[in-house]
């Protein structure tokens, strides 16, 4: 058992301390996008999907994931095609951003979802596409499978 | 509000009593929004504003999800994030519709039913009786909301928001739906982001190696400096004399659609900066960006790369809004002429320009020739294009950027000429 195992009782993951923008505890799959998203013209709110021209993670669904992102980009229509995308079952199911903007600030906001930046670096080199994570009050946990 | 943010934002005893009630469920719910959306922007408190723009007439896309076309629900859960409908009372602060879902006049030709116009009509009229001017465009700064420079906005729309931030010196962030519904009702906006001096200054210099002189050049510039940079504030070196409206409303709306650009300085043609050591605040740039003809080729071609070949089926002219000068030139360039039957042909301006076109007797010479002049929306945001229609043209960045992913059609990109070219033969030549 590695020391990290051990510390956290045989379950294979790591706490980091973060700032939170919304409070709450969320657990999912890690959605690890590369390249900032538009909400409006940039998110599906049908489906959820990615679906800028270009974007690494096009065709990727946020719903029920956690959404890791540089930021928010594009349209002052964000919050709104996020709003239309919670109440399809289809909103992210908490964000974790580098960087906020105002049309990030409203979004979060409007969906209330768990959301926190200020991830230490070593969290991001840890942090896989599809890896779960659970996002808490001051902490981002990653978990190994 | 408990639990959200910092706690940080101080509330006046006016601002406290509102979200205690005093006057009325909606303008406490849009208080509570403004509260939790500005701690966790970190804002130590609201500012006042008086002049409003967003986005509230609803359709289909919102009635289905929410299961009611009740304007006053609708109202309730997309603008205001009320948990239960509330009775909206006349808006406080000087307010406007922007772009909407529907041109009033030419609903048909987008291809709504009857009942989908009627649904839209009640939620307009429902918006105009609680005191929201129905502008219905993209660019309410070309028909009679100029704002002031240094006053206190709170505006959507991201090609309007660099417009008057930069052009006029007016202070908003890029508000979304929500917040500005807040704002129209109570007056207020978290005091955040540029509405504070120092937060406006440069950090980015940008150097031109190749001519922006066209209307094209600018929309390029503009989509290059958005891929660069993400909220950060570009001043642009080597511009000398007037830049032509139209190129600097396309150049702040393609800007604003790859990236993330709210506000840019252009020494001698925008507000707030006379110099480039003006903009920067006398500081040193984080970075310097160049312009060169390797990246005008790079956006160029990406602005085309949803096209898989070159026949043209459909042409969208006026994104943002077309200026009068727009219409006026697209006019001139099909005066006696006929697009192609298989081509369908759009500009798209405010309704007041159309007006104005129509006295003009621009509209019935882009009529003659087989093409409409539209209103109060366009196709990505109406999201609609012609019966069958796979590949349109575009002069507009920002259009080419959106309508190929929201509607899944392909996109050309090129000048006005190139466009209306396209239309009289219903083939793209590069």
């Amino acid at each position: 058992m590695s020391e990290r195992q051990r510390a956290t009782g045989g379950m294979s993951q790591r706490s980091f301390p973060v700032r939170t923008l919304v409070p709450g505890r969320a657990h999912g799959p890690v959605l690890l996008c590369t390249s900032e998203i538009p909400g409006w013209g940039g998110i599906d709110p049908r489906t959820g999907n990615i679906v800028e021209v270009g974007h690494p993670q096009r065709g990727r669904s946020v719903a029920g994931t956690v959404l890791v992102m540089p930021g928010a980009k594009g349209s002052s229509g964000w919050s709104g095609q996020l709003h239309l995308a919670q109440l399809q079952d289809k909103a992210p199911a908490a964000i974790v951003t580098r960087r906020l903007n105002a049309k990030l600030a409203l979004t979060l906001a409007v969906l209330r979802v768990p959301a926190v930046m200020d991830v230490p670096e070593e969290a991001y080199a840890l942090l896989r596409d599809g890896c779960p994570a659970t996002v808490a009050d001051g902490a981002l946990v990653i978990h190994d499978d | 509000m408990t639990g959200f943010g910092t706690g940080s934002l101080q509330l006046t005893d006016e601002e406290r009593a509102m979200a205690d009630g005093s006057d009325g469920e909606a303008v406490a719910a849009a208080m509570d929004l403004l509260v939790r959306y500005g701690e966790i922007l970190g804002a130590e408190r609201l500012v006042e504003t008086d002049n409003v723009c967003g986005a509230t007439i609803f359709g289909p896309r919102h009635s289905r999800v929410l299961g009611t076309s009740d304007p006053v629900a609708l109202f309730s859960e997309f603008a205001l994030n009320a948990d239960h409908p509330v009775d909206v009372p006349p808006v406080r602060a000087h307010s406007c519709q922007l772009i909407g879902p529907r041109d009033r006049e030419l609903w048909e030709l987008q291809g709504l039913s009857e009942e989908t116009n009627k649904e839209i009509t009640v939620s307009e009229d429902y918006l105009a009786s609680r005191g929201v001017s129905i502008l219905s465009t993209c660019t309410p700064y070309q028909v009679g909301n100029v704002p002031a420079r240094g006053e206190h906005c709170a505006w959507m729309e991201s090609s309007a928001v660099p417009y008057i931030n930069s052009v006029l010196g007016a202070r908003t962030n890029t508000e979304g739906r929500e917040s500005a519904a807040a704002a129209m009702l109570t007056g207020r906006i978290p005091y955040a982001g540029l509405h504070l001096p120092e937060n406006r200054l440069a950090t980015h210099l940008v150097r031109l190696d190749v001519p922006v002189e066209s209307v094209f050049d600018w929309s390029v510039l503009g989509y290059f400096l958005g891929w660069h940079l993400r909220d950060e504030i570009p001043v642009i070196e080597g511009i000398a004399g007037p830049v032509d409206p139209v190129a600097i409303k396309q150049f702040g709306a393609a800007a604003n659609s790859s990236g993330d650009v709210e506000l840019y300085h252009i020494p001698g043609v925008t507000a707030e900066a006379a110099s480039v050591e003006q903009a920067l605040g006398g500081r040193e740039p984080v970075d310097e960006l160049r312009f060169t003809r390797a990246d005008v080729d790079r956006v160029v071609e990406h602005l085309n790369s949803t096209a898989t070949g070159d026949e043209i089926d459909f042409v969208m002219i006026g994104c943002p809004h077309a200026a009068l000068s727009q219409v006026r030139e697209v006019a001139r360039l099909l005066e006696g002429r006929r697009i192609d039957p298989g081509v369908t042909f759009w500009v798209f301006t405010p309704s007041a320009l159309r007006e104005v076109a129509r006295r003009n007797g621009w509209v019935e010479i882009i009529e003659r020739a087989g093409g409409r002049v539209m209103a109060d929306t366009c196709p990505a945001i109406g999201q609609f294009v012609p019966p069958g229609a796979r590949r349109f043209a575009t002069d507009s960045a920002k259009q080419v950027h959106y309508l190929p992913p929201i509607m899944g059609i392909e996109g050309r990109f090129g000048d006005t000429e190139a466009c209306v070219r396209a239309a009289l033969t219903g083939r793209w030549e590069a």
